[in-house]
């Protein structure tokens, strides 16, 4: 049989999955053992058990300073600022979106202007941003949103040329205003289409997220991590990154629920990713 | 009196001339069928019809009004395919265009007004058969019932002419002929200008109580885009519509219906022959 048309088994498949988590933690017992074995002191790839009780701690033990718990603390605040970037963005994307994609006059009055916007690397505008709005949130949040909602413009732009001109077509002869149209035509099925153009673009937003706090912040996930590299203490850094790694899991997942749920008439046809 | 003129209509893209000298007085209550070779400008006649394009010379009037810019309540439509909003209910679908008309900030309906149109939306449901999949998603019907719901759709508002682009293109030849009894029911019970364009000469012969073929009167082989297609033959068959499809005085009338699309099609460069009247 050809090896493009073996498929695994249910057994298989799981084992597969597993696979490549269980080498990747597999290397990292290996490779710590084989350091501390060097050098009993080694910080830069502490046993697991130390990772593993230093994260129980971080989770649990109020911080000695301050009396929060660092975690909870840090995951409060950053997740704050991305969902006030991300929400920011979603709703220029939509307004601007919906203009470009159903106004011609809009289309060839931004469309190239978003173009350029969006070629502008984000991060070379943070010391602006950081001078202008100062050192505290606005600037973090504004920093998300400068740099996804380029793209969402764009792709939501793109998502409303794609309607069918025949829905158009079909909505002004059943009456429709350009207004009805926006909203009762291209606003609803836009919506599934923000959501899955929104999880493509937190990968970009936890990027900027990270990158703001790392230079000013009092709290923070990416400001804990960029604090603590001073101290080698990788038993901090990473719990910290695994943690990040199952919140935007776990806020990936919960949009694409969403959209499932509220939105069913878009998954009728096919999977989606 | 006449529903549609159609007065000296020309219609170019760039330097292509696409149609030329189109003159057409359809009168009210007619089904008009449009069928040509492909690429003879009928769906382009269509659009024009719709005003969703606008005619480069001439004039098109639905009954006495002025010329439309852009596509209005006064005409219907249904396409091939994406003629209904697959974001919304089949009921849905049949109360938006009564909230188009009553609610023009919100485009939604509350309380009575509500209640109201989705009585008659049901009421309409039941006549067109689409009754038990009133809270279905237009994409979990079959392609007859999407085409049936559209036509439903399309006549909420009561236009003065249905425009139909090739409604049962997509269709299976079964549910073409059930489709077929279907819109004839429909134009009976209603009394409303039909215009259709197919490419199927026995459809448009078996619906049509006037079937106009559209072609090129002149061709050049060297430059087979420098004249545009006309009105080349205009049949009437009287209005006994549907009770007799293959009346026997109308077969000569397709012979040379059909003979004219098959030399439309024989004389383009690498076209492919007409489907052949069955």
């Amino acid at each position: 049989m050809r090896w493009i048309n073996r498929r695994p088994g249910r057994p298989l498949l799981f084992v597969l999955a597993a696979l490549p988590f269980v080498l990747t933690l597999l290397a990292y017992v290996v490779g710590s053992d084989i350091r501390r074995t060097a050098n009993p002191n080694d910080k830069l790839l502490p046993a697991l058990e130390k990772v593993i009780d230093r994260a129980q701690a971080l989770a649990t033990e109020p911080d000695r300073r301050s009396g929060e718990i660092l975690l909870w603390q840090d995951t409060a605040a950053s997740l704050q600022r991305l969902a006030i970037g991300v929400a920011c963005a979603a709703a220029i994307g939509v307004v601007f979106g919906l203009l470009i994609g159903l106004f011609p006059l809009a289309r060839s009055a931004l469309a190239s202007y978003v173009a350029v916007l969006s070629l502008i690397p984000p991060l070379a505008l943070l010391p602006v941003l950081f001078l202008v709005f100062g050192l505290g949130e606005t600037a973090k949040i504004v920093l998300i949103t400068v740099g996804i909602t380029p793209f969402l413009i764009r792709d939501l732009g793109q998502r409303v040329l794609e309607i069918p001109l025949e829905q158009l077509v079909k909505a002004q002869t059943l009456g429709a205003s350009s207004w009805q149209i926006m909203t009762r035509v291209a606003l609803p099925q836009l919506a599934p289409r923000l959501i899955q153009a929104v999880r493509l673009s937190l990968g970009p937003a936890w990027l900027f997220l990270i990158a703001s706090e790392a230079i000013a912040a009092q709290a923070g996930l990416g400001y804990r991590i960029f604090l603590v590299r001073r101290y080698l203490a990788m038993d901090i850094i990473i719990p910290y990154v695994l943690w990040i790694t199952v919140l935007a899991f776990l806020i990936d997942w919960s949009l694409r629920l969403t959209s499932r749920r509220a939105f069913r008439w878009a998954h009728v046809e096919g999977e989606s990713l | 009196m006449s529903a549609v003129t159609v007065r000296d209509v020309f219609k170019t893209y760039g330097d292509a001339p696409v149609l030329e000298r189109v003159n057409l007085e359809v009168a009210d209550g007619d089904f008009c069928a449009i069928v040509g070779a492909s690429g003879c400008g009928k769906s382009t006649f269509l659009r024009m019809l719709l005003a969703q394009e606008l005619p480069s010379r001439g004039r098109i009037h639905i009954g006495d009004a002025r010329p439309a810019r852009e596509p209005g309540p006064d005409r219907g439509v249904v396409f091939q395919r994406y003629s209904v909003f697959p974001h919304l209910s089949v009921r849905d679908n049949l109360i938006l265009p009564v909230s188009f008309r009553d609610s023009p900030i919100l485009g939604r309906l509350f309380g009575s007004a509500l209640r109201k149109a989705e009585a008659e939306a049901n009421a309409t449901l039941e006549r067109v058969g689409l009754a038990h999949v009133a809270d279905a998603w237009p994409s979990q019907l079959s392609g007859g019932m999407q085409q049936r719901l559209a036509i439903a759709q399309a006549l909420v508002r009561r236009p003065r002419v249905l425009l139909l682009d090739e409604p049962f293109g997509a269709l299976d030849p079964g549910t073409r002929l059930s489709m077929h009894d279907f819109l004839l029911d429909l134009w009976r019970d209603s009394g409303m200008t039909i215009f259709m364009v197919s490419h199927d000469l026995s459809e448009a012969f078996k619906l049509g109580t006037r079937v106009v073929v559209f072609d090129k009167p002149r061709w050049d082989p060297q430059d087979p885009s420098r004249y545009g297609a006309t009105i080349t033959h205009d049949f009437r068959l009287g209005d006994k519509k549907g009770e007799t499809s293959n009346d026997p005085t109308h077969e000569s009338d397709r012979e040379t219906a059909a003979a004219a699309i098959r030399d439309a099609d024989a004389a383009r460069p690498g076209g492919n022959p007409a489907a052949p009247p069955s």
